[in-house]
């Protein structure tokens, strides 16, 4: 059970400013991270999971500073994340993308069928992880994100690729991981899953933090609507 | 304060030969974004057919210039454009690296056939003008080669930014299909920048040739210094780079000035631009974890521990029959081809299975070999001792390089076996100064160095294929895969890279050990810098994703000079094809072998 928090965190690419100056807290539970394409969400992942430093800001997790460590460092203090550009290994099989996962971690391998089954991809086990459907793909991340047991969990899109029954039962797994202790992230753009199994929801607006607020907060606001609909 | 203008004046002038040779690099890398490593081997080429005609058939010096640079040089590119680095585009970095390399040996092949070793003087241009300044005097050719250099920078210049072919040039960089619908022709303007790019590297090889000599390898390895030069401007920047070119051509020019000329100083200067290359890539950020979608390479299928035993068991059965067969003369060849049969496995592990392209692999090959020949026995510590120090040597300088990635990887180590070269294996630190070094063998026979040798590449090859089967098999192609991910995972990508390339080395500089007690003589010129390229060439037609592949790569390189010395003419031909097979290859990444494994899967299924 991790509390994250983002102090006045900005990136800048040169003259864009993709994030600006953004402050935001995550509390136990699912959370929702929504806004247009180029609001600055995966960004905002990659400064959170260590994989980009912030041009200015800081990231706290439990209280304490991690803005100068690196991705490995945090994957160790219970950080964990998928892609929204599937970064599966590729040349591996998938049950081996497990493994690997878990033995970064020291957990046994054995470990492995039972997370593939979980998120239900269990089927593809023996095959090479750049053959399978990117559905499956996404799940295999997760399935390799879990392996860590990650006590923050951040998911880029997670749902992408996944039929109306699949998204469903990705819901259900998404509330157990929250009653199992893990605070989860969601990026996402169906509205239904976000609204539906979220507990609370930022919303991000040319890289700035446009509400932060309950699904029923958030649906409300007129700023949100404005956002999307323009 | 003369001898400081008289040699900043120098050092001006061959900046600006760099930066003709540079300029043409730049170019060719920035609109098809393959790297040329046969760029300073074309060079040479035009350099020795300029020669052939200006001074071997007696043609006016302009004539022949024109006809060089204006016309062979131009078709040279266009063939290489269309036959081989169009079907690169696109392709990861080691494939299309491989090409170039096959390129480059397919060229020197060619030039030593054509021109067999000997002097070839060649006449500088306008030798009879010149300008005094104060008491030092610039001669018409250095004149020449300035404004040549003026000339280039301004038409590269103009073209790229005042043209629509420059713009279309630049816009088929980032985006040929995209720039295709616009009724750009990304293939005809690719043709034109290796038409352009192979013009410059002849007019720059050359304006350099009253300077560097007419020689095969020397002129090739300009690639180095261009490709320096080319850093400054991080491959993209023209105006960069024509600095980059200057600055390397005055350090160089104030390094013979002001330098000591004892042998290690002598030596230090032509290890400069390896140095300032390394200077330039540490200056350069750290290349950030790369995050780029799935990615997977198929590789051929890893043999499970009971197909590995049963293999390990018909080679040793192999091997037997031959040591109870064949003289002492071919037993001896047979296990020098295992012993280059290590040295590819080594690259097996850090190329087929880790993805980092290394130019250098023969370099720690050549610290085993001093190693052990130091230790003046070949006794398994010593061995062991060898691959202990080639592993140090790999770790330091895996921490030093690794901070980039692909590309600028692979040069580095290029940079890196050059420096080696230079300041090590080439000076009396290493084999004495005589150059040589006697070792005593592990055992007398021929016979029994085949034994010793083929266990030697069992034990190796049975590790690699339980290291690939193990946990840090997986980790080394999750890292391949996906840098980025593994960090997320909790996992140190940086302590990965440098304990693979690490083990890498110390499997090379094991082979380096028992190379040196092979052959109880070992020199400095066992271990130039330029035996790294043939390496890589074979370790990638053979098949570097795989033992039985190294094994094959093991046996060509023993007949490459075995074909040289009885059948001149045809190792020529051998090794022009053997350019061409790199190119149509690397497509391929798992080789010649892996043509057999498909014929063995089809004939079961």
């Amino acid at each position: 059970m991790s509390t994250l928090r983002v102090e006045g965190v900005t990136v800048r690419f040169g003259e864009v400013t993709a994030v600006d100056d953004v402050s935001l807290v995550v509390e136990p539970g699912v959370t929702g991270l929504i806004g247009p394409n180029g609001a600055g969400k995966t960004t905002l992942f990659d400064v959170i999971s260590g994989l980009r430093r912030p041009t200015s800001g800081r990231v706290l997790l439990d209280a304490a500073d991690v803005t100068g460590l690196g991705p490995h460092q945090r994957s160790r203090l219970g950080v964990a994340r998928t892609f929204q550009r599937l970064e599966v290994f590729g040349s591996l099989t998938v049950w081996e993308n497990v493994v690997v996962a878990l033995e970064s971690r020291r957990r046994p391998a054995k470990l492995a069928g039972e997370l593939l089954d979980r998120v239900g991809i269990g089927e593809f086990a023996r095959n090479q992880a750049d053959t399978v459907p990117t559905g499956a793909a996404r799940l295999l991340e997760l399935a390799r994100a879990l392996a860590t047991d990650p006590s923050l969990l951040l998911l880029d899109e997670p749902s992408s690729g996944l039929d109306r029954a699949e998204t469903e039962e990705f819901g259900e797994l998404l509330r157990q991981l929250s009653a199992e202790g893990r605070s989860v992230v969601l990026v996402e753009h169906d509205m239904d899953l976000v609204m539906g199994y979220c507990d609370h929801v930022h919303v991000l607006n040319l890289g700035r933090l446009l509400v932060s607020g309950t699904p029923d907060v958030v649906r409300a606001d007129a700023g949100v609507r404005e956002a999307y609909l323009g | 304060m003369t001898a400081l203008l008289a040699y900043t004046v120098f050092g001006l002038v061959t900046g600006g030969a760099y930066a003709v040779v540079a300029g043409g690099l730049v170019l060719t890398y920035s609109t098809s974004k393959v790297f040329n490593v046969g760029h300073g081997a074309i060079g040479m080429v035009m350099a020795f057919l300029y020669w052939e005609l200006a001074e071997n058939r007696g043609l006016p010096q302009w004539l022949a210039l024109v006809l060089v640079v204006g016309v062979a040089a131009p078709l040279f590119g266009l063939v290489v454009e269309r036959f081989i680095m169009r079907r690169l585009v696109g392709a990861p970095v080691g494939i299309s690296l491989v090409a170039g390399v096959g390129v480059l040996v397919g060229l020197i092949g060619v030039a030593q056939v054509i021109w067999p070793p000997q002097a070839r003087p060649v006449r500088p241009f306008l030798d009879q003008l010149g300008v005094h300044i104060g008491q030092s005097f610039v001669s018409g050719h250095d004149l020449i080669t300035l404004l040549c250099a003026v000339l280039v920078a301004g038409g590269l210049y103009v073209l790229l930014n005042r043209t629509r072919t420059g713009l279309a040039m630049r816009a088929c960089v980032d985006a040929p299909e995209l720039a295709a619908l616009y009724g750009t022709r990304p293939h005809r303007l690719s043709a034109l920048s290796w038409a352009i790019g192979s013009a410059l590297a002849a007019l720059g090889g050359i304006l350099l040739t009253p300077v560097v000599q007419l020689d095969y390898v020397t002129m090739t390895l300009l690639v180095i210094t261009a490709y320096t030069a080319a850093l400054v401007g991080r491959l993209r920047s023209l105006p960069w780079t024509f600095a980059g070119a200057l600055g390397l051509g005055l350090v160089q020019s104030y390094a013979v000035a002001y330098l000591p000329s004892s042998p290690f100083w002598i030596s230090f200067r032509a290890a400069i631009p390896a140095l300032l290359l390394f200077v330039v890539l540490l200056a350069m950020p750290q290349s950030p974890l790369r995050i780029g979608g799935v990615r997977g390479q198929r590789g051929v299928a890893v043999p499970t521990a009971l197909t590995t035993g049963i293999a390990a068991g018909l080679f040793a059965a192999v091997v037997l029959a031959l040591a109870l067969l064949v003289d002492s003369v071919v037993a001896g060849q047979l296990a020098l081809a295992l012993v280059f049969g290590i040295v590819l496995l080594s690259m097996v592990l850090l190329t087929g299975y880790g993805g980092v392209v290394s130019l250098g692999q023969f370099t720690f090959v050549g610290i085993g070999a001093v190693t052990v020949a130091r230790l003046g026995s070949a006794s398994p510590v010593s061995l062991l001792a060898g691959a202990a120090v080639a592993a140090v040597v790999g770790a330091l300088i895996a921490l030093t390089v690794l901070r980039v990635s692909g590309l600028y990887l692979a040069l580095a180590t290029l940079g890196f076996a050059q420096l080696m070269d230079k300041l090590v294996l080439q000076s009396p630190i290493a084999f004495g100064v005589r150059g040589s070094l006697q070792v005593p063998p592990v055992v007398g026979s021929a016979t029994g160095q085949l034994l010793v040798a083929a266990g030697v590449f069992v034990l190796v090859g049975i590790g690699v294929l339980a290291i690939r089967r193990g946990r840090l098999g997986r980790r080394m192609i999750a890292v391949k895969d996906s840098s980025a991910a593994c960090a997320t995972l909790g996992l140190n990508v940086r302590w990965i890279r440098v304990w693979v390339f690490s083990l890498s080395a110390a499997i090379a500089g094991l082979a380096g050990g028992l190379f040196a007690q092979l052959r109880e003589t070992v020199a400095a010129s066992d271990f130039q810098l330029f035996n790294n390229l043939p390496l890589l060439l074979f370790a990638v037609i053979a098949g570097v994703t795989s033992v039985s592949g190294a094994l094959l790569g093991g046996v060509l390189l023993m007949l490459l000079p075995v074909l040289q010395s009885g059948f001149p003419a045809f190792a020529g031909v051998a090794v022009v094809l053997l350019g061409v097979a790199a190119a149509g290859l690397a497509r391929d990444p798992n080789g010649l072998v892996s043509w057999g494994f498909r014929a063995w899967t089809w004939r079961r299924a």
